[in-house]
């Protein structure tokens, strides 16, 4: 299917979430509350052209995470993940 | 995650359309090969835009990265970067960015890497890395281009791939093969997975970059060879501005 | 402070009088979306109206398209900041839909395909204010752009203004759809730059 795909993935809301999580995102394992799928959060299906983020489940579409940006808050919904593993030794900032 | 500035230190064109940009930042921390940084543009009246570019070169000490930036017919953002930038021109920029598609020094299993388009550049960085600290991982590229002249870093590769075999490169032509080729122009297939990347049973990790339609269709065709899903990294390129 | 980068205009045309606050031109015409473009088959396309508890009213494409349709040319006001000027749709005005609707609940959630919803006050849909429209610029309206067909409200944000609509909800009270949940402002006025819920 040839289908023009409208979607990225997880990498590349990483810089922005990156404001909000001390610790890596795209490493980071969740669970889908919709389907139960697990998955790092690198392989989830990023909406980005639109009024804010939205990561969706690659397997079944359900919206995972959504961010929104207003001048003074970040807005963001994690209830279509179970919960979010992040790693406490993907600390941002460390390359090496 | 704070926006640091950066100089612009030296442009190199890649090919016709592909501008690498060096650039010396401040306070950078180092990074690892794969991750990338987001650069903002500022107008004067306030107004700007964020893009995000994989880092081209290899972890070093010395400040600097370079990105490699293909210009989009109707970019925003990328026909500045290639055209109009200049050398002593400062930018913003956030990073490094990303833990989980990364190539570290010390992973010594297998990798293959397969590559759409500008999704070369996380790789190349990759490449980059293991040559710098005389990695001996074994390495292979599946590399997948339009036409001969869309091969961003071809000299380098060449190089790398005579020095016994030390990176083994295989191209895929989708639109325009060179004269010597002896498979017709078109999108990588099972047959070209088959003959080109290193078997499943080996356990290699792969890393595949490009274009979300080259991501899956790569992906699925990696599945199908027997790769474990947990042993493919995916990085999704594709229009993060507006587009008509 | 940001770095003011050397040169950098961005894509935007020149300012317009007709902007509201904090908008520029644009001339082509930004795809967004919050998720895949669905594909609805038109034989399985249909538009409902209810009130929560009871299905009122229902069309078919077959149905819908026999309905009485107008062509309006608007402007264009996206919360991401872009404006557009001048597009033409032909539609179904939504006093048309709700002609013989008689309810005395106030507010609408219009529902898309996909799971978007977004909502209004039933009088910021009727009286010319909205349509059910199937044509941009004399086609057909194309998926990535809300087609089969899409709600259009051009006097609010164009967020309000649902790709690949399938019904609405009359509601007692306001409620907020899928962006108005989240930090965007329960109603959407461009020219009182209504963009955010904590404004």
């Amino acid at each position: 299917m040839s289908v023009p795909m409208n979607y990225l993935d997880g990498n590349a809301a990483a810089g922005e979430l990156s404001r909000i999580f001390a610790m890596d995102i795209t490493s980071a394992e969740g669970q889908c509350a919709n389907c139960g799928a697990m998955g790092r959060f690198a392989e989830a299906h990023l909406y980005v052209q639109c009024p804010g983020l939205v990561a969706r489940c690659a397997l079944c579409g359900y919206v995972l995470l959504r961010c929104v940006n207003t001048e003074q808050h970040v807005f963001l919904d994690l209830r279509g993940m179970k919960y979010l593993a992040l790693a406490t030794t993907q600390l941002q900032e460390a390359g090496s | 995650m704070t926006w640091r500035s950066a100089t612009v230190v030296g442009l190199r064109d890649e090919t016709a359309t592909a501008r690498t940009i060096a650039l010396a930042v401040r306070d950078w921390p180092s990074h690892i090969a794969g991750q990338h940084v987001d650069v903002r543009l500022t107008a004067p009246d306030g107004y700007s835009a964020v893009r995000s570019y994989s880092i081209a070169s290899a972890p070093n000490s010395d400040g600097r990265i370079e990105i490699t930036v293909e210009r989009l017919a109707n970019g925003e953002v990328s026909p500045y970067l290639t055209k109009e930038l200049l050398v002593g021109d400062d930018l913003e920029l956030r990073g490094p960015i990303g833990g989980w598609f990364v190539w570290r020094r010390d992973q010594t299993e297998p990798i293959q890497l397969v590559a759409g388009g500008s999704g070369i550049v996380p790789l190349m960085a990759m490449i980059r890395s293991r040559a710098s600290v005389g990695s001996t991982a074994p390495f292979r590229l599946l590399y997948s281009v339009r036409e001969p002249g869309a091969v961003l870093y071809g000299d380098e590769l060449r190089a790398l791939s005579d020095q016994d075999h030390s990176v083994i490169v295989t191209y895929a032509y989708t639109r325009a093969t060179p004269k010597d080729s002896s498979r017709p122009p078109g999108r990588i297939d099972a047959m070209l997975i088959a003959t080109g990347t290193w078997p499943s049973n080996l356990n290699p990790t792969s890393y595949v970059c490009g274009p979300t339609s080259f991501v899956e269709h790569a992906n699925d065709l990696l599945i199908a060879a027997g790769h474990g899903r947990e042993n493919i990294r995916t990085e999704r390129f594709g229009a993060t501005g507006e587009r008509k | 402070m940001a770095i003011i980068s050397r040169g950098f205009a961005g894509r935007r045309s020149t300012a317009d009088a007709k902007l509201p606050p904090g908008q520029y031109l644009t001339t082509d015409f930004p795809v967004l979306s919050a998720g895949p473009t669905p594909h609805i088959p038109l034989d399985r396309w249909e538009f409902t109206i209810d009130d929560g508890s009871n299905l009122l009213k229902r069309w078919n494409w077959k149905s819908f398209r026999e309905l009485p349709t107008e062509t309006i040319t608007v402007d264009i006001h996206c919360v991401t900041r872009w404006s557009k000027f001048g597009t033409s749709w032909e539609g179904v005005s939504l006093d048309v839909l709700l002609a013989d609707v008689k309810t005395d609940l106030s507010y609408t959630m219009f529902r898309s395909y996909g799971d978007y919803t977004t909502n209004l006050p039933l009088k910021d849909v009727v009286n010319k204010q909205a349509w059910i429209a199937f044509k941009f610029n004399g086609a057909d309206l194309e998926p990535e752009h809300g087609g089969p067909a899409r709600l259009l409200v051009p006097h609010l944000y164009f967020w309000k203004s649902a790709k690949w609509v399938r019904g609405l909800t009359l509601m007692p009270h306001d409620k907020p759809g899928f962006w108005e949940g989240l930090g965007y402002h329960i109603y959407g006025d461009p020219w009182l730059e209504q963009r955010y819920s904590d404004q």
